[in-house]
């Protein structure tokens, strides 16, 4: 893909994104930050094929630091947002 | 260099799994603008990330399966060990840790890219190393930040050891550092086409220090009522290194899943900036609450002034209220006083009691932070009104309760142009016809000013830990209705 094919994706990922995180409310922020964290994490594609391509010593050893790292966050961020958005739906009934 | 799933299906397939994940994603958002579909959308949002993450392993060659799986394992280990073990009231550091995380994992992704595109021997594109320095940059910022913000939230952090100036002054010097070394690999690149992993690495080392240093730098002299800030500035910035790395990696799923954090944090944090009337620049640079000289003048105001009130003269005033309004703050979270306050809640509910929260946005040290405190205790959510909802109402309203909050309800923020808080939106109480302050002492809040309002007519001090004073009033209040 291009350079140019990459930014069209960012620029409207961008308005999407402000259309839809201008919709959540106050009440949703924290599990919100939490979870769009979370998603964040999706930096671990990356680092999946960078730790299993093994070209050389050092890109490995980056490629399991950096599975870690994103590993934590995605499934770290997960978790907490989903036992704070359970205590919500408790407390709506 | 393909795995197995290359192998089977079409080419297009893995493109066409990261747009079915990014519409997962959005979809996964879309329903967190609502409660009651909020956990589908979570779930939504990470089965996402499951089949992303699954077909990209079983797409690309592994070489080493064991590298990959230690890694797997051990992060989901750490990261669910700390979601499950961490309470609630330690929210906001565990979720700036985990910003740090990905921040980090982004900029080692973009520099074990280059290295090994290097190692492949095909050259460097100015787009592939511009884009890796800005990612590189990014990444540890967020990383170190993120650190430093959770180690302040959890008290293993103190306050900046150096002088403001001379704080400035190293912030530059990190960033002209990172920018420089940053520049220096993208012309080296276009002048020179393919340099040398030798000469090329140290570089890419050293914007990566320069930058945590810049990240140490910036957040180490920002204080707490600030935090929510910067929690969510990182949160924005966690994202926009993951689309940087996908435009170095030209993974369309890191740009778009990137992206929408990108701007779900930055909207964050311009509702936390607009909510305490400060520019970004203010936040980081501006110096507030760090003058506690100017105390002098401002005290006299409680000169003489301060009524004290009883937890029993507290249930009288709330056995005759019809509307009662409670303004929660962060002292409310330190103090654990939640599954208190909610209980209290409950029982003025259960008496025919209009009762509910008034939250300024900025209350406490994460945006959302007391809302989801009062949900873990129950809370119904409708309960909880945004400023800009119950602000109206406090004047038809008999009793202000407010616990653990000091400058969102400080009516100087209306009043005087000199202030530090001058201009910020505050949450009317004075309004009310009586205000009950609940508060250990009479100190300063974060802006380091005096609050009129203690001094007010209608205002009466109920000094004491917040979960103590809320549960003698709701051991009060039972006694007193039974």
């Amino acid at each position: 893909m291009s350079f140019v094919t990459n930014l069209t994706l960012f620029v409207l990922a961008a308005f999407v994104g402000y259309e839809i995180i201008t919709k959540i409310p106050t009440n949703l922020h924290t599990p919100l930050m939490s979870g769009a964290n979370a998603i964040s994490g999706i930096t671990l594609l990356g680092s999946v094929v960078v730790a299993g391509s093994g070209s050389s010593t050092l890109a490995t050893v980056l490629g399991f630091v950096a599975v870690v790292m994103a590993t934590i966050n995605v499934v770290g961020g997960y978790l907490v947002s989903h036992f704070m958005l359970s205590e919500f739906s408790r407390g709506e009934r | 260099m393909s795995g197995i799933l290359a192998e089977l299906l079409p080419p297009q397939t893995l493109e066409l799994t990261y747009l079915v994940a990014g519409i997962l994603f959005i979809q996964g958002l879309r329903d967190m603008t609502h409660p009651r579909t909020a956990t589908r959308g979570n779930l939504i949002s990470s089965a996402a990330m499951f089949l992303a993450v699954v077909v990209t392993i079983l797409w690309f060659e592994i070489l080493s399966p064991a590298v990959l799986a230690a890694g797997l394992l051990v992060g989901g280990a750490i990261g669910a060990g700390l979601a499950v073990s961490v309470e609630t009231t330690e929210m906001p550091q565990l979720v700036g840790l985990f910003n740090g995380f990905g921040g980090g994992a982004s900029a080692v992704v973009a520099g074990a890219e280059l290295i090994d595109v290097l190692a492949d021997g095909s050259s460097l594109s100015a787009e592939l190393t511009t884009t890796a320095a800005i990612a590189g940059i990014i990444g540890s910022v967020t990383f170190s930040g993120s650190f430093v913000a959770a180690g302040k939230l959890h008290g293993l952090v103190g306050d900046s050891p150096v002088s403001a100036n001379l704080g400035h002054l190293l912030k530059t010097v990190f960033l002209l550092t990172a920018l420089g070394a940053g520049l220096f690999l993208v012309i080296q690149t276009a002048v020179l086409g393919q340099e040398p992993l030798a000469d090329w690495v140290p570089v890419y080392w050293l914007l990566v220090t320069a930058s945590l240093l810049l990240g140490v730098a910036l957040v180490v002299p920002i204080g707490g009522a600030d935090m929510p800030v910067v929690i969510a500035l990182l949160n924005s910035y966690s994202g926009l290194a993951a689309a940087t790395t996908g435009f170095v990696l030209d993974n369309s799923a890191l740009i778009i899943a990137g992206t929408l954090v990108g701007a779900s944090g930055m909207i964050l944090t311009v509702i936390m900036c607009e909510s305490m009337n400060r520019s970004l620049t203010n936040v980081f640079f501006g110096g507030l609450g760090t003058d506690d000289g100017d105390g002098d003048d401002t005290d006299d105001i409680y000169e003489g002034n301060i009524t004290e009130t009883s937890p029993e003269e507290v249930v009288m005033l709330l056995e005759t209220a019809n509307r009662v309004v409670i303004v929660p703050g962060y002292g409310m979270a330190v103090a654990q006083a939640q599954h208190a306050v909610a209980e209290l809640v409950e029982l003025l509910d259960e008496h025919g009691v209009d009762v509910e929260f008034g939250i300024h946005p900025v209350a406490g040290r994460m945006p959302g932070h007391m809302n989801a405190l009062l949900a873990e205790a129950d809370v119904p959510y409708d309960k909880m009104r945004e400023l800009e909802e119950v602000n109206p109402t406090f004047s038809q309203t008999d009793l202000v309760i407010v616990t653990g909050a000091n400058d969102v309800v400080n009516p100087r923020a209306n009043e005087d142009d000199s202030s530090p808080i001058s201009g910020m939106p505050i949450l009317n109480v004075d309004e009310a016809r009586h205000v009950v302050v609940n508060k250990r002492s009479l100190s300063h809040g974060f802006a380091g000013i005096a609050n009129p309002l203690f001094a007010q007519d209608n205002t009466s001090m109920l000094f004491g830990d917040a979960k103590e004073s809320m549960q003698e009033l709701v051991n009060q209040y039972k006694e007193a209705t039974n």
